[in-house]
């Protein structure tokens, strides 16, 4: 109206009007009616569901979504509210919902109320606000998932049979540590340790689909499905199958030594044949030690000529290094430098008793220094049988081949101690039916995977470790002799959040 | 006194009709109902005559005039012409005039001495508003809309405008026509007054819809309780009556 162009505006004064029903004096609008009047005239409300009958889960504690989902929403909250307010279709009677507030009732009484604003348009463009409550009847009804489980707990529909057929369970122990860290297996109904690998249970298969795949992304593997036949409706065409998926995961670990088939050897530019893994995701990373040449192969690529590590991690002997020669030749391969260099070591059980040395030629470079241990692969001493050495038939096969450095002597001092730092497990059950595992043995190899990870920050980049809260540390400064045992920085901890009903909280943050 | 009535159901009555102080024009209905209601009120005192104009039964909103003059739109055929010169008091000039804007009950708002018009009316027109009926004419908005046949009714006694004329309009308008004027409604609140009314100095016919709320401030401003067809010459005495004093 006071539009400002330069002309002079005569100023508007809205006069009253008589309402036309009751003749009390007011603004003019364009019902021309007083409001009272008007509310007495239409109820806007008309119509609306008051009434809603609600599905409820008293397993779960979810709400019915028609026509199938259900969803879980805490009482008086936002969630539910928006739940509510949904079930009531206001769109098909063209009111707007101006406001909706709860109005407390007890939590016995099944019954939820919510208390709607609605605004309407009424007679020629007159917008009417009105309030009314709407009151929810809770029933009880068990979900699907809810009375599946209850008619029978163990009924899965698909599994995972993950298995690496190598005598140690270290990848396993790694993989435990991703599939927690990215939740992957969180829909899994029961898990199982095998003998030899880990059985997953899923009330689908599109979980198992989807935690197949997750583990595919992570190390490499081969996998196949079968289904069975569980039973059929002809007249619905409809079948039940139980679907197994076997997954086996590529033997080659980390520091395995391994003699490539000529075959692989000489499709990575007569890379070895003796070379080291130094790395496992889902391709693996091959590091030839005498020339710090390297390469990968896929999981695609290593399923169709498959070949088994020379010697593993178990074979590892302890020897002590005399002399340290820099070549001058360094590189980055994954993520860690190395340096070539020749080296003289001699073996820790030899070392006093005989004067056998070896000189020998490394990528340990960077690590080594006169006087440390490391652990290395004795070829001297070993007794392989393996096919692939027996093709090349001019191969020298070097006396020692070092994997790492050893950290064994620093460690005797914290040898029991609680670390600052735990890692969270999985809930797994243990396969009573197969033979019994060996619980020294694990715990042996679990403490070997937490030193490896101590060891390794390329290791711990993709797990979550948490803040132990039971370690306390000690008074006494630490004695640095020169160089410090590796161990894991404070700032790389994660708090443990610790929730009551964790559970419920967690699972509604995935959702 | 008003009265109530409708028009084949139809509340909107003003558009059916033509009421001023020396005729009235009424559409040709499918029943006798709408013209006896007028008939019985007004047949002692002005001729009640039923027609159409350009054809059509929607005579209220095509014509405008006053009890000196009727103005008809260039779409009314000769024969109706005629009829309605046959039909109305001697006194009263009948004239069709060449206008683009032919709804003229739209486009005029007029009693015996004053019109408002439609801004946008030719000059002719506006000349022959003021000889025809006898007016001064001025060119007016009501609230905002320039069809000011529909938004206000006056007579010679008083008006009924748009409710959301603001009072400073209410002001310059009750100057302009030298009446009382209120912002009202009527039939239960529309605000397009001439649709809902027809009125003259002592009588006025409004939608059977108009509440009792409406129809007394009706009543009130067109002060027809007290009205009757001599009431002219009533006053006129008063006023001697005055001047004695």
């Amino acid at each position: 109206m006071a539009e400002d162009n330069g002309m002079f505006n005569v100023q508007q004064t809205i006069g009253s009007v008589l309402c036309c029903k009751c003749g009390i004096p007011m603004a003019p609008n364009s019902a021309n009616m007083c409001v009272k009047c008007l509310r007495s005239e239409v109820d806007i409300t008309e119509g609306l569901q008051k009434h809603v009958i609600i599905m409820w889960c008293p397993e779960c504690e979810k709400y019915l979504q028609p026509p199938r989902t259900w969803i879980r929403a805490q009482l008086e909250s936002t969630e539910l509210l928006t739940f509510c307010v949904k079930r009531l279709r206001l769109n098909k009677f063209k009111v707007k919902l101006a406001h909706a507030e709860f109005i407390w009732t007890e939590p016995h009484s099944r019954r939820i109320k919510v208390k709607l604003t609605v605004r309407k348009e009424v007679l020629n463009g007159v917008v009417l606000e009105q309030f009314y409550i709407v009151e929810y009847v809770q029933t009880d009804h068990m979900c699907e998932s809810c009375s599946r489980v209850q008619a029978n707990p163990d009924q899965w529909v698909a599994a995972v049979q993950l298995r690496q057929h190598v005598s140690h369970r270290r990848t396993f122990f790694y993989l435990e540590q991703l599939i927690l860290k990215h939740d992957a297996a969180i829909r899994a109904i029961k898990i199982k340790q095998m003998d030899e690998g880990i059985d997953f249970f899923f009330a689908n298969r599109s979980h198992a689909l989807k935690f197949v795949e997750f583990v595919g992304k992570v190390v490499p593997i081969k996998s196949r499905n079968d289904k069975q036949l569980v039973s059929h409706d002809p007249k619905n065409n409809t079948y039940n199958y139980k679907y197994t998926f076997s997954v086996e995961i590529c033997p080659i670990c980390r520091e395995d030594l391994i003699c490539l088939p000529p075959k692989v050897a000489n499709s990575l530019g007569n890379l070895g044949p003796l070379v080291l893994c130094v790395k496992v995701s889902n391709s693996v990373v091959l590091l030839d030690p005498f020339t710090l040449r390297n390469d990968f192969i896929d999981a695609d690529k290593y399923w169709r000529v498959p070949f088994k590590p020379l010697l593993s991690c178990k074979q590892l002997v302890e020897y002590i290094v005399l002399d340290v020669e820099l070549l001058g030749y360094e590189l980055n391969v994954a993520g860690l430098r190395y340096a070539l260099a020749d080296v003289q070591v001699a073996r820790v059980s030899d070392f006093g008793k005989n004067d056998k040395m070896t000189t020998v030629r490394t990528h340990l470079g960077r690590l080594l220094n006169s006087g440390d241990y490391a652990l290395g692969y004795d070829l001297y001493g070993a007794n392989s049988n393996d096919i692939e050495i027996d093709r090349y038939k001019n191969l020298v096969l070097p006396d020692v081949i070092l994997v790492k450095k050893s950290y064994e002597e620093k460690r005797q001092k914290t040898r029991g101690k609680p670390r600052p730092w735990k890692l969270k497990s999985m809930n797994m059950e243990l396969d009573s039916s197969s033979r019994k595992l060996d619980e020294e043995k694990n715990t042996r190899e679990y403490e070997e995977f937490i030193k490896d990870l101590e060891e390794n920050p390329e290791l711990r980049f993709n797990i979550s470790l948490y803040h132990n809260e039971e370690y306390q540390p000690s008074e006494m400064a630490p004695v640095t002799d020169g160089e410090e045992l590796p161990s894991v920085p404070l700032k790389e901890l994660l708090a443990d959040l610790d929730i009551s009903d964790e559970e419920d909280g967690g699972e509604s943050m995935r959702e | 006194m008003a009265t109530r009535l409708q028009f084949e159901n139809n509340c909107e009555i003003g558009v059916f009709s033509k009421l001023t102080n020396a005729y009235c024009l009424v559409a040709i209905g499918g029943s006798e109902n709408f013209y006896s209601t007028f008939e019985s009120e007004l047949a002692d005192h002005i001729p009640v005559v039923k027609t159409s104009i350009a054809g059509s039964r929607i005579v209220g909103r095509l014509c405008a005039g006053n009890k000196k003059g009727l103005l008809l739109p260039h779409t009314t055929t000769d024969q109706e012409l005629q009829h309605l010169r046959n039909s109305l008091p001697d006194g009263v000039v009948v004239q069709r005039i060449e206008e683009r804007l032919s709804a003229l009950g739209n486009c005029i708002a007029c009693n015996d001495h004053v019109a408002l018009t439609h801004t946008d009316l030719d000059r002719e027109t506006e000349d022959l508003i003021a000889d025809v009926l006898g007016v001064e004419v001025f060119r007016q908005t009501i609230a905002g809309n320039i069809l000011v046949g529909s938004y206000c009714t006056f007579s010679n006694r008083g008006g009924l405008v748009h409710p959301h004329t603001s009072i400073e309009d209410l002001d310059e308008l009750s100057t302009l026509l030298q009446v009382p004027l209120v912002a009202g409604t009527v039939n239960r609140g529309s605000e397009v007054i001439a649709a809902g009314i027809v009125v003259n100095d002592w009588t006025a016919f409004c939608g059977s819809d108009t509440t009792a709320t409406e129809l007394s401030v009706i009543e009130s401003v067109f002060k027809l309780r007290e009205a009757q067809p001599t009431a002219i010459v009533d006053e006129m005495r008063k006023s001697l009556i005055d001047t004695y004093v």
